[in-house]
């Protein structure tokens, strides 16, 4: 017996009396005799809750939790208190997806609301109701603009995080997509460069804001350009940033995705997160993953419901666009309360907070006389910065004083020795940024 | 509050707050020193509530949702177990939380720890040589797993494997994913018992054949009894067997998917593992694969030697197919399910599964048809009331079990029957449980006979009744702002 089973010595007597058998193993005579299983799988005995609450307490004494300094698609924001509460409510934390929609209004109201905030944060019209994580979204953005413009090439920004980068190389290689990259200049997309690549085979302009230096680039003009060609402009970005910066549809973005792991989602190793998409309302029938909308019941009551469908893959199988089947919906949740705690002033409030941290450090560290400028151009919460340190001391130093930051950029792309990346959050205090300072301008080689 | 009907924005009001920030310090420095054509000019409509008003808010609307520890969640092909509490207690701790995934290897070695293991317990409980955690659920599983066939075949110079054999009986992700890897369906007839036609299979044969997905047992809950003379085929052609894990938790210690000549495979932790399906995510769709493919498994991958952990990128991989390592947090708790059972436990749930459900069907199959007899795995189908003179379809049955306080079935799912009715009990239910849930199917029955428009109007108890889904689809009413738009041009 275990006391997740519920079957007493009576019941299995009962019930196999019922069947007209006398062993449950009798159930299986399907399975051909010599692919069954006999035996005990080479795994672990099971352990009572002490046990594991030893085993990993121990475990986790095998991880050193660390004041984060750096960035790199994952930031260690603030996170309220009540959102945990609320997520862990069994209501949401264990029902499926809301096919019934007569005891899943919870679920399907929560997606709406976070729907009505991502189309808030992107200024554009409609949001289906999350993805995986922000590469798989720009990936399944890439997709859809291949869906739509019947066009097999894809012209991306060689200024994006290189594990963006990485899956939409992935993802396009299976599917025949071919990428061409343009290139960068002052850390910035080559704005010239695009003018003279983009053509009339290419589905969509992949651009990223902040982009992987920090530097906030300028779009303004890139969606007339992609129009002018009958392609789309897509734009990658930190949803928690535009709250500040000029939004994907200021830009005039056909699509808006990204991560919203800025959100006040606990770093956790790198997941769960959340990825969201948000398209002009004209592409909405060509937009993977589930959609949540507004209708009423027989009795005239407001109430929601997944709708579009037909564009889902449980109804078009292969002729569908994506296969995707859930959202990371607990996290879309999780996102949702957050910024109703935080609503427009807090929202900008913690971005204000962290983009004078950041600029604090990074007026510091050149002060340092060790760092220097690697590029001048805006930046928010996360910047890049140049030093001749060699990189193992800088990681050894941060290391031994309890601070993850410095991410060196060599790391993913070794012409970019000697930049570093560095992300400063409103988390961050004062002595904690003065502490780093004089640990790496006390640096000698 | 059953009658709670506010949307947060409905709460908003002017000067209202629910953080907690601190002041500015360095206030020397301020977002407007960027220059102006960087930044949003246009209004954030986001509510401005108390935490109170948060609180309230999202409790209420809690609960109008049904969940595992509501009642019994019947339903089929989505493994709706209990998600121990133990699971969530772990993976709060805050060692978990604070870890930044590009942090050096040494200093998350407990995470690389439990990425390690548990893919070699899911190594050895699917009789496979290896495992990745990275993908995010089910469906990115399949993906991945034809990436992996796909780069397999290239890697010997073989271009023209562009075709995938899928039974008609498989879940409509299979034919999808198929297309998203930019290769082609072929599919396989059913016979009259439900499993694969291998007459139809052997005539699709050809060297253009990348591989087959099979789900096993199939999506009608039948164990495909010619499994081993199906993979021979298909491998004597050149090609590879894929096992879509969605039903494995009738396996469980039974069978293992690698000993019956499956090559790939990925697992829905959210399914066979326990861990909570969360409103429709975040799960986990591990793929393992045999020896011969293990070069293939996506970046990044975790390994280990002298004790050490260590992070790999490899060339040989087919690439990435998520930014860092998966949904952490989820194959955490996965792994503590399979730490709490163990060995001497984990063998007991395919058989207890599949009792439940055996004990389900021929409780009912007097009222319900039941198109295919014997012996069914962890899940049982029917093909609506075996009364069709009432006019009482499969849909109005599920929405009157609502009434009773149970999940309704999956419905219209196989595709096989007009008006399937897929039941799946796992193994967490009681035979009390089950006793209750037969009663009320029977009822149902009964109802449809001699009070057919209770049935048909159901459900009556629930927070909501039926929706008008014609209205949502036409009037795509999809955020806040469109609703403004609709109530004042109503106006």
């Amino acid at each position: 017996m275990h006391k997740y089973f519920p079957h007493t010595e009576h019941d299995l007597r009962e019930m196999l009396s019922f069947l007209g058998i006398k062993d449950i193993k009798d159930l299986f005579v399907d399975i051909p005799e010599h692919v069954r299983f006999h035996g005990d799988y080479d795994i672990p005995t099971g352990m009572t809750e002490m046990q594991l609450r030893h085993h990993f307490q121990e475990l986790a004494k095998l991880n050193r939790t660390l004041t984060v300094f750096s960035g790199f698609g994952a930031y260690d924001h603030y996170e309220p208190s009540v959102i945990n509460h609320l997520v862990s409510r069994q209501e949401f934390l264990t029902s499926y997806t809301p096919y019934q929609p007569e005891v899943a209004q919870g679920t399907l109201q929560y997606i709406f609301e976070y729907q009505s905030m991502i189309t808030a944060l992107t200024g554009l019209d409609v949001s289906n109701a999350s993805m995986y994580d922000g590469p798989t979204a720009a990936a399944e953005a890439m997709f859809m603009a291949e869906g739509m413009t019947k066009r097999k090439r894809f012209l991306v920004s060689t200024t994006i995080f290189p594990h963006v980068k990485e899956v939409l190389r992935t993802y396009a290689h299976y599917k025949g997509v071919e990428i061409d990259y343009i290139p960068m200049k002052d850390g910035h997309t080559d704005i010239e460069e695009l003018k003279s690549m983009l053509s009339k085979e290419h589905s969509a302009i992949f651009v990223q804001k902040t982009n992987l230096f920090g530097i906030i680039e300028d779009h303004s003009t890139l969606g007339a350009l992609a129009h002018s060609m009958g392609a789309l402009l897509i734009v990658y970005a930190d949803i928690s940033t535009l709250s500040i910066l000029r939004t994907p549809g200021e830009d005039d973005a056909d699509i808006a995705i990204g991560d919203c792991q800025s959100l006040g989602i606990p770093l956790s190793f790198g997941g769960p997160y959340l990825g969201y998409m948000a398209v002009k309302k004209a592409h909405v029938r060509k937009m993977p993953g589930r959609i949540c909308g507004l209708s009423y019941d027989k009795f005239g009551k407001r109430s929601f419901v997944l709708t579009l469908q037909a564009r889902e893959q449980h109804i078009r199988r292969e002729k569908a666009n994506s296969n995707i089947c859930s959202n990371q919906s607990l996290m879309a949740l999780y996102v949702t309360i957050y910024l109703s705690l935080m609503g427009p002033h807090g929202i900008r409030k913690v971005n204000e907070l962290s983009y004078q941290g950041a600029h604090y450090l990074y007026d510091q560290l050149l002060k340092t006389g060790k760092f220097e400028v690697a590029f001048d151009q805006p930046f928010l919460k996360e910047f890049t910065i140049k030093s001749l340190i060699p990189s193992h001391l800088i990681q050894e130093a941060l290391q031994n004083n309890g601070f993850f930051g410095a991410y060196p950029l060599e790391q993913v792309n070794e012409e970019f020795e000697h930049l570093y990346n560095f992300a400063v959050t409103e988390k961050r205090t004062v002595e904690e940024i003065d502490r780093l300072v004089s640990v790496l301008g006390g640096l000698s080689w | 509050m059953v009658n709670y009907t506010k949307l947060i924005f409905e709460q908003s009001v002017q000067g209202r707050m629910g953080y907690s920030l601190p002041e500015a310090v360095f206030p020397c420095y301020s977002i407007k020193q960027l220059s102006s054509s960087i930044l949003r000019h246009s209004s954030l409509d986001l509510p401005e509530v108390s935490e109170l008003d948060v609180l309230r808010h999202f409790t209420n609307i809690s609960n109008k949702n049904h969940g595992v520890e509501t009642g019994f969640y019947p339903l089929g092909s989505c493994t709706m177990k209990y998600n121990p509490k133990m699971n969530e207690e772990i993976a709060s701790y805050p060692a978990f939380n604070q870890l930044h995934p590009l942090q050096s290897p040494l200093q998350v070695q407990g995470v690389l720890k439990v990425y390690d293991e548990l893919s070699r317990i899911l190594s050895e409980i699917s009789g496979l040589a290896a495992y990745s955690l990275n993908p995010f659920a089910g469906s990115q599983g399949e993906l991945t797993g034809l990436m992996i066939m796909k780069a397999y075949h290239e890697s010997r110079g073989d271009f023209k494997r562009t075709k995938v054999l899928v039974p008609d009986s498989a879940h409509g992700t299979n034919p999808a994913s198929v297309a998203v890897c930019g290769m082609q369906v072929i599919e396989i007839k059913s016979t009259d018992k439900g499993t694969v036609d291998l007459e139809d299979l052997k005539n699709h044969l050809s060297d253009e054949i990348a591989g087959m997905m099979l789900t096993n047992p199939n999506t009608i809950g039948i164990f495909e009894k010619d499994i081993c003379e199906i993979s021979k085929v298909v491998h004597e052609t050149g090609g590879l067997m894929y096992y879509d894990g969605a039903n494995l938790n009738a396996l469980l210690g039974m069978a293992r998917p690698g000993d019956m000549g499956f090559d790939i495979m990925h697992i829905n932790l959210h399914k066979t593992f326990s861990t909570p399906h969360g409103g429709g995510g975040p799960g986990s769709g591990p793929v393992g694969v045999v020896e011969k493919l293990v070069s293939f498994l996506p970046n990044p991958r975790v390994k280990h030697q002298d004790g050490m952990y260590y992070v790999e990128h490899s060339k040989d991989a087919l690439g990435q197919v998520s930014g860092f390592f998966g949904n952490f947090k989820v194959w955490l708790r996965a792994y503590v399910y399979i730490l709490s059972l163990g060995k001497e436990h984990i063998k007991e749930v395919g058989p207890l599964a599949t009792l439940n459900a055996n004990y389900i069907k021929d409780s009912i199959k007097d009222d319900y048809y039941l198109p295919i007899e014997g012996f069914c795995m962890h899940e049982c189908v029917f093909d609506g009331l075996i009364d069709q003179s009432t006019g009482v379809k499969t849909l109005d049955v599920a929405k009157r079990l609502l009434d009773f306080g149970f999940h309704a079935p999956t419905i219209y799912f196989p595709l096989l029957f007009h008006q399937s009715i897929m039941i799946e009990p796992t193994e967490v239910e009681s035979k009390q449980t089950l006793d209750e849930f037969i009663q009320a199917m029977k009822l149902v029955a009964h109802e449809a006979r001699t009070n057919p428009d209770v049935v048909k109007n159901a459900p009556h108890t629930t927070p909501i009744s039926r929706i008008d889904e014609v209205y949502a689809a036409k009037k795509m009413i999809l955020t806040y702002k469109d609703y403004l738009a609709e109530c004042a041009l109503q106006k």
